[in-house]
């Protein structure tokens, strides 16, 4: 690896915490090589921070001995890691073939509308990110959407509103 | 060999190879872009689309990629079918849907792989009709541009970068229509290949950034052959002239050497010749009483009448291992052998002689660069070779992955098969061992690097020669130097092709008889040959040149600097010499006391040629032809690219006055082909010269391409009529487009070119198979024969050098006249020190703050690098062109300087520039 | 002996087995009896006869798919087993059913495959957005170990077993079994050129099994109840049951456990309770969206690798996707372009380029402005983005419904051309 002392203007790692590089640790012990690692790695350091910044990036890339670079071409390609703050809560909101015949882009107008953001926004209080994300797996069920780590299915607008006040309400 | 069938015509073909090489290798057309010849294939691009049959009676056959499949026997295949061409124009179409299509304003239109395959796939007429992708580009610093929007997204560019070169800051990023090519933030890109990317890149997106700012095309530059000058490799490169200034460099295909790459010292590190330290005009220092001191300026003539007026007693003159053979022959026969002296430091002289000796030892082989990539195992002995010979470290980069190509070959995987070779092979790299004080930047793919001080380093060697060969070499004296040398030695002794690389940068005379002794013990395990292959990198382009003349007879610089000091001269020329590079301060103020008359010859501006009473202004390489001898004792000719304004001359022409009985100006080729025929060390370089007989002897070569353009206007802000060219009256080229078209006689190939293939790619047309010798054109002579009998030489014992002071190296600034280029100059640090952790504590240095050094009377200040990878008590010094080597090669004492916090700054800072590696871990 | 070796556990109204229930109801049998009784070759054997296809879509024989490994004493030290659990395809919605009803399953599915290619580490390459099957694998798992099924010498086998548990982070790509690997290996999801195929330089350059999560969990049925028992499940020339799934507008969307050979008209008709009330059948795609449309005429049609193929499209993941008479074919064939040309992993030129023109002008089409010579424009891709032209079967993938829907529904096409965008919308 090569030190370049860098100078002010670059962003410089982080440390990471004991937490993520005693999760790193254990997802190390799973594979011979350490490289393979870089994006479960990036995802525990998403779980706890919410993103990914630059100074995260390179923090996981010291700790396994790769570039940045090569780790961020990692990053950039797979549809989960945010390399942008995100909101708290982000909706991945199914867009594929299934959910589009049984009318989900009126329930994505719905939910534009009501938090005022679209595809690829966070709403002004940082609450929901709204993301478009390939096929759920969950097409019997459809129009569907992920938020939170909950598997919200059948939606309707109706159905969206209860979803957001409850939210509203439980804050 | 095999046969397959191309539209209906049989080839031999090797089935080791794919289609598309064995195509190209048989000169047909066939578009490409993520292939190359030296990277393999990916089938990534599509491009390369052609119809194979299963056999002849297959009328339907199938589109296959022609870069993933092999030219196995029988195979039978079609450029010309129809499916074939419209997939291939299809995939054009694809390729140019979001290209920007701004080829007027590109750096590489005229020379741009895309614009050929577009031509080629026959793509005219754009169908798509929406917003095109855009990009934002990234500033990658002082060497290159980044324009993303020209991407075809071929790949070239990172696996050039990363898998080849070894760059760790270069990636695809993104992914579907996406991607981008560039580093995860901006910056300048670390790796000292970079240049390459320029032509890698098969289209604008990767360009060079010293030519943009004052650019031309492609061909309206002049060039011609050229050679590089940045070290002792001796690389072939095609310099490009217009308007009277040097523009760029480009690599030279040379089969033995260089290959399709260059160094950026080597590309980038040209801007000297029209850096505002160029000598541009002969001066003298006055003598009269009233303007005693003043330098006044010369006429050409004025100075060769001073020049002749001044050297007419008794001259002492001293040669430069950094010019050609032509100009030291020159000085050389101006003053006569008894004045000639060697322009090497004496500990370098006493290196290089011994380094001769090595190469003319039956049993032992110098490795061109290419054997180097052929390495199975490689002992890299001191020398940070990707600071003095840079070449060299990619080429090693290559032989470490041929534990991969064994895997491959093995499990019947075909070695173009690049990623599946990669997958297959993992981290598994052929031994490399490095011996040197710090850590080098090889250490990421280095099995281990031993870090030691020289006598260390002797020690480990004789260890390992003593293991190999109980003759040779002593027994290690602990137990953790015998579990190195165990190592290093059964990794050698076990390898089908051992290779050991060293310099002579450590100026130890001891470290490279122990590092040839660990050859020498090989030999009674060679396999492959009856020779063991060990090299040593030669700092300068002409150091091995210089040493062989030396053989001829002459003096040392300690001589000549002894014999001025004691008066016994009325005059001293120096020729392209800093001697300020070469000895120490005292022994120059001797010299020079005591000398009447001082005439240096150089090119750029320096502190010790601004002491010479007379200074001529001397060409540069690109101003002149010349012969360069590189670390094997090849001989190269360097062609003159264009006429430099008319004060400049080159030192042959400043020294060897006019032949007053036939009126004929020497030219270099007489100088060389005289002295071939009379000093038994050059005897063959005059088969460098070109024949004297046949075609070329009639027509000369041209410098400028057929298209070039505007010559009739060139000068016409100052005179409407034509300017007649300047006349060759050297070589066997001419100032001009008329000649011997390339298709005819490419035996001077300077800018490759073939109907159809206006970028680099068109040297495969010049090949006489991919990868392979260049048809015509020479590979440079051999002026070392292997005639000593093979020797055990006399054990070396490890205190034969007890110095700590190490002097460290940086590909740029390190070599004198490129350190003088804006682009190199961007990238280099200023003088440092450098220690470990330990020894900083010891001394009480602080990161980043400044410590004293001081040896004699010489005391200097230097900002202080603290590296973790460096031997415990060794002492690095760069010198950065700031601070005189010689003044403290004996030892230093080191005191700490107490710091205010800007300084701190200033030099983290300047640190920040610099590129190492220091990393614990070898390769993972 | 069951009819439904896939799903006679499953019971979504309830958490599935833990690991005893799901013992006491005969699980781990086949492991236990393979482990006493039977060689690798005996296994690779049974598997090969039994005629099982592969789940995940091409429907290559898995037997055939395993035999590729090379095996003993020469053979190399590590090899892998990894399963493809990266479901992503759009209306394909089975692994997760699968995986989330019956975990102890599919772990007992890996095991056989694993002893046969003696494999002792499993990756199960888990879709990241499948957090409920993540929680049940991992439990799984570790109860598994926890009884001595998994570690070091299994039941006193001689034989080891690792399997860990990895989740991607969204890409369709993934699940391309070479791409796969190299996801694994924490590389760009790039798909790698075969040869050399992975079962010989697969995963860390070792040879390796990719098999799908639904070809797996037939291999306990097919070890504990045999070869006849297995090919008797199927009604046609295809052994073995395979789960179905409908969505779309019908009555009851879902995914059922079938006999092979079942005609398509009982999975539409009764298990799925026929089309909503006030739509009509107009097309489906039998098996997930790169598959080609088929139309009503093709109802009676039995689900069998060959019969679809032969009606010019394929069975592939069985989840079939329909399209009613009041939804936009063009629209839907759209989105799947959108779906495409976003998950083209970037690498090779066709589909990297290609895909992104085509979704410009079905967005075009959708908005009014389409042309005539766009037409010309995606029948020119049909072939271009075809098998053998593209590095990886995504693109020819995507051309499938594309091609055939400018096949059936060249008048909808027309509409959108000249009536100035989607007629549904106006
Ligand atoms: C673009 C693409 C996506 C794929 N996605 C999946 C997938 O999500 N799951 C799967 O099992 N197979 C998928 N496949 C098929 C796999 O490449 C592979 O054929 C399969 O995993 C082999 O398993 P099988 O032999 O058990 O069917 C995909 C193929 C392609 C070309
Ligand atoms: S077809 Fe090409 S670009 Fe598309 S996913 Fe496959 S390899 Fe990637
Ligand atoms: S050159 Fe063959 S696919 Fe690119």
């Amino acid at each position: 690896m090569n030190i370049i002392a860098t100078s002010s203007a670059r962003p410089v790692a982080r440390a990471l915490t004991v937490e993520e590089k005693h999760e790193i640790d254990h997802e190390m012990t799973l594979y011979p090589d350490k490289k393979a690692v870089g994006l479960e790695a990036l995802k525990i350091v998403q779980k706890h921070q919410g993103w990914v910044s630059d100074e995260s990036l390179m923090a996981v890339a010291e700790y396994l001995g790769m570039s940045a670079h090569e780790l961020d071409g990692v990053a950039t390609f797979f549809n989960l890691i945010f390399r942008r703050p995100v909101g708290r809560n982000v909706i991945l909101f199914c867009d594929s073939v299934s959910c589009w015949i049984m009318g989900c882009d009126g329930i994505k107008d719905h939910i534009s509308k009501r938090l005022g953001i679209d595809y690829g926004q966070t709403t002004a209080d940082g609450e929901y990110t709204l993301l478009p994300v390939p096929c759920l797996g969950d097409c019997d069920r459809a129009p569907v959407m992920l938020m939170d780590g909950e598997q919200h299915r059948n939606l309707t607008p109706e159905k969206i509103d209860q979803i957001f006040s409850q939210r509203a309400k439980n804050k | 060999m095999a046969k397959i069938t191309v539209d209906g015509i049989v080839y031999e073909v090797n089935p080791q190879n794919n289609l598309l090489q064995e195509c190209l290798s048989h000169g047909l057309d066939l578009p490409y872009f993520c292939w190359h010849p030296c990277m393999g294939s990916v089938g990534a691009c599509r491009q390369c689309a052609v119809k194979q049959y299963r056999n002849a009676d297959d009328k339907t056959g199938v589109v296959v990629m022609s870069c993933m499949t092999p030219a196995s026997d029988g195979a039978i295949i079609s450029i010309a079918d129809a499916q074939a061409v419209k997939m291939r124009s299809n995939v054009i179409e694809s390729l140019m849907i979001s290209h920007p299509h701004d080829c007027p304003v590109c750096e590489e239109g005229g020379e741009c792989h895309l614009q050929d395959m577009t031509q080629m796939s026959g793509h005219n007429y754009r169908r798509y009709d929406f917003k095109k992708v855009t990009h934002r580009n990234q500033n990658l610093g002082p060497f290159i541009n980044h324009e993303m929007n020209r991407c075809i997204a071929c790949y070239r560019c990172v696996r050039y970068y990363d898998d080849y070169a070894g760059g760790k800051d270069l990636a695809a990023l993104g992914s579907h229509h996406h991607v981008y090519f560039g580093r995860h933030e901006e910056g300048t890109l670390e790796n000292e290949f970079s240049g390459n990317l320029v032509e890698v890149c098969p289209t604008g997106v990767f360009t060079d950034k010293t030519f943009s700012e004052h650019y031309t095309r492609k061909w309206d530059l002049q060039t011609a052959p050229s050679v590089c000058t940045g070290c002792g490799a001796g690389c072939n490169t095609t310099p490009g002239e217009r308007y009277g200034t040097l523009r760029r460099i480009v690599n030279r295909y040379h089969h033995d050497l260089n290959g399709y790459f260059l160094c950026d010292r080597g590309r980038f590190g040209y801007g000297y010749n029209s850096s505002d330290r160029r000598i541009t005009e002969a001066s003298l220092v006055s003598t009269h009483d009233d303007e005693k001191g003043v330098r006044k300026s010369l006429t050409t003539q004025e100075a060769q009448r001073q020049f002749d007026a001044m050297t007419a007693g008794d001259v002492v003159g001293i040669g430069s291992p950094r010019t050609s053979l032509e100009n030291n022959l020159a000085l050389r026969a101006r003053v006569g052998v008894k004045n000639f002296y060697a322009g090497f430091s004496a500990e370098q002289q006493r290196c290089v002689q011994a380094v001769i000796a090595i190469n003319r030892e039956q049993g032992l082989h110098c490795p061109d660069i290419r054997t180097l990539e052929q390495a199975d195992c490689v002992l890299v002995v001191n020398e940070d070779i990707t600071n003095t010979s840079p070449r060299f470290a990619l080429a090693l980069r290559q032989a470490v992955r041929n534990r991969a190509s064994q895997l491959a070959t093995d499990a019947r995987i075909p070695l173009w098969q690049d990623a599946a070779v990669r997958e297959l092979a993992q981290n598994e790299l052929s031994p490399l061992f490095i011996l040197s004080p710090q850590g080098t930047r090889l250490d990421d793919v280095a099995t281990d690097t031993f870090l030691g001080t020289t006598a260390q380093q002797i020690a480990l060697l004789a260890a390992v020669a003593n293991i190999i060969d109980a003759s040779v070499g002593n027994a290690a004296t602990d137990t953790h130097g015998e579990e190195g040398a165990r190592r290093i030695a059964s990794a050698l002794i076990t390898a089908r092709h051992p290779c050991i690389v060293s310099g002579i940068s450590a100026g130890s005379e001891a470290l490279i008889h122990a590092t040839a002794n660990v050859a020498r013990a090989l030999r009674k395990y060679s396999v492959q040959s009856d020779a063991i292959d060990v090299c040593f990198a030669m700092p300068e382009s002409n150091t091995m040149g210089l040493a062989l003349l030396m053989e001829e007879g002459g003096g040392t610089l300690d001589d000549a600097l002894q014999r001025l000091a004691r008066g016994e001269a009325d005059a001293a020329i120096v020729l392209e010499n800093d001697l300020t590079l070469r000895t120490t301060p005292e022994a120059i103020d001797a010299a020079l006391s005591r000398t009447p008359a001082v005439v240096v010859i150089d090119q750029l501006h320096n502190e010790f040629n601004a002491r010479a009473q007379l200074l001529l202004p001397s060409t540069s390489f690109a101003e002149q032809n010349g012969t360069l001898v590189n670390y094997e004792g090849r001989a190269q000719s360097s062609h003159q690219v264009f006429q430099a304004d008319a004060a400049l001359r080159p030192g042959y022409e400043w020294l060897t006055p006019v032949d007053p009985l036939s009126l004929v100006l020497t030219t270099s080729e007489t100088i060389l082909y005289h002295s071939a025929q009379t000093l038994s060390v050059l005897s063959g370089a005059e088969k460098l010269l070109p024949p004297r007989t046949g075609i070329q002897a009639l027509m000369k070569s041209p410098r400028q391409s057929h298209r070039y353009s505007g010559r009739t206007a060139m000068n016409a802000n100052l005179n409407v009529h034509e300017k007649k060219q300047p006349a060759d009256r050297e070589s066997a080229m001419s100032f001009s487009m008329e000649g011997l078209p390339l298709q005819k006689d490419a035996s001077l190939l300077s800018a490759a070119w073939a109907p159809a293939w206006n970028s680099n790619q068109a040297i495969s047309k010049f090949q006489d198979e991919i990868n392979g010798e260049l048809k015509q054109g020479c590979k440079g002579v051999h002026l070392l024969q292997r005639t000593l009998e093979p020797h055990v030489a006399a054990r070396v014992s490890s205190s034969a050098d007890n110095s700590v002071v190490y002097f460290i190296d940086h590909i740029f600034g390190s070599e004198e006249l490129s350190a003088a280029s804006p682009a190199i100059t961007a990238r280099s640090v200023g003088a440092y020190l450098c220690v470990g952790e330990a020894d900083a504590q010891r001394l009480g240095l602080q990161q980043h703050g400044r410590a004293e050094i001081s040896s004699g009377a010489h005391t200097a200040q230097l900002p202080v690098l603290i590296r973790q990878r460096i031997a415990p008590g060794a002492i690095g010094i760069y010198c950065g062109g700031e601070i005189n080597r010689h003044a403290f090669a004996n030892g230093v004492s080191i005191s700490a300087v107490a710091e205010d916090s800007n300084v701190l700054v200033r030099s983290r800072q300047m640190f920040s520039e610099l590129v190492i590696s220091d990393s614990q871990q070898g390769r993972g | 002996m069951t009819d439904r070796p896939l799903t006679k556990n499953i019971d979504m109204t309830r958490a599935p087995f833990d690991i005893g229930q799901y013992r006491a109801a005969g699980g781990y049998a086949s492991v236990e009896k393979m482990l006493k009784t039977m060689a690798p070759g005996d296994v690779l054997d049974l598997v090969k006869i039994s005629g099982l296809k592969g789940r995940g879509g091409a429907g290559f024989p898995t037997g055939l798919k395993w035999s590729f490994v090379p095996m003993g004493e020469s053979a190399p030290k590590t090899k892998y087993l990894v399963v493809n659990a990266d479901e992503m395809e759009p209306g394909t919605f089975k692994d997760r059913l699968l995986m989330e009803g019956d975990p102890h399953l599919l772990l007992e599915g890996m095991m056989i495959a694993a002893y046969t290619i003696q494999a002792s580490t499993a990756y199960i390459f888990l879709r990241g957005e499948y957090l409920q099957a993540e929680k049940l694998l991992k439990n799984a798992i570790a109860e598994a170990h926890g009884k001595g099924l998994l570690g070091k010498n299994i039941q006193g086998s001689g034989f080891d077993l690792e399997i860990i548990l990895h989740t991607s982070a969204g890409r369709y790509i993934c699940g391309e079994e070479t791409a796969l690997l190299n996801a694994l290996e924490g590389k760009r999801a790039n798909p790698r050129a075969k040869p050399p195929f992975p079962q010989v330089s697969g995963l860390w350059g070792k040879p390796t099994i990719v098999n799908n999560v639904e070809t797996l969990c037939n291999l306990p049925g097919i070890v504990n109840y045999g070869i006849e028992w297995y090919k008797g499940l199927g009604l046609g020339a295809d052994a073995g049951t395979k789960l179905c799934g409908v969505s779309g507008r019908v009555k009851n969307p879902g995914c059922w456990e079938l006999p092979l050979g079942t005609p398509i008209r009982e999975l539409l008709e009764d298990k799925a309770g026929g089309m909503c009330d006030g739509y009509q059948l107009r097309a489906f795609l039998p098996g997930g969206g790169s598959t080609d449309f088929l139309l009503p005429e093709h109802l009676d049609l039995t689900l069998d690798y060959d019969v679809i193929g032969k009606a010019g499209s394929r069975l592939a993941t069985g989840t079939m996707i329909v399209l009613d008479d009041q939804t936009c074919p063009v629209g839907m064939v759209g989105n799947l372009m959108k779906f495409f040309s976003h998950e083209s992993c970037g690498w090779c030129t066709p589909c990297r380029d290609g895909l992104p023109w085509i979704d410009e002008i079905f967005q075009r089409f959708e908005k009014g402005g389409g042309l005539e010579s766009d037409m010309q424009v995606l029948t020119d891709h049909l072939e271009y983005l075809g098998p053998g032209r593209t590095f990886c079967a995504l693109a020819p993938g995507a051309m499938a419904p594309l091609g055939s829907a400018l096949r059936h529904f060249r008048d909808d096409f027309h509409d959108h051309i000249h009536g100035g965008g989607c007629p549904w919308q106006r």
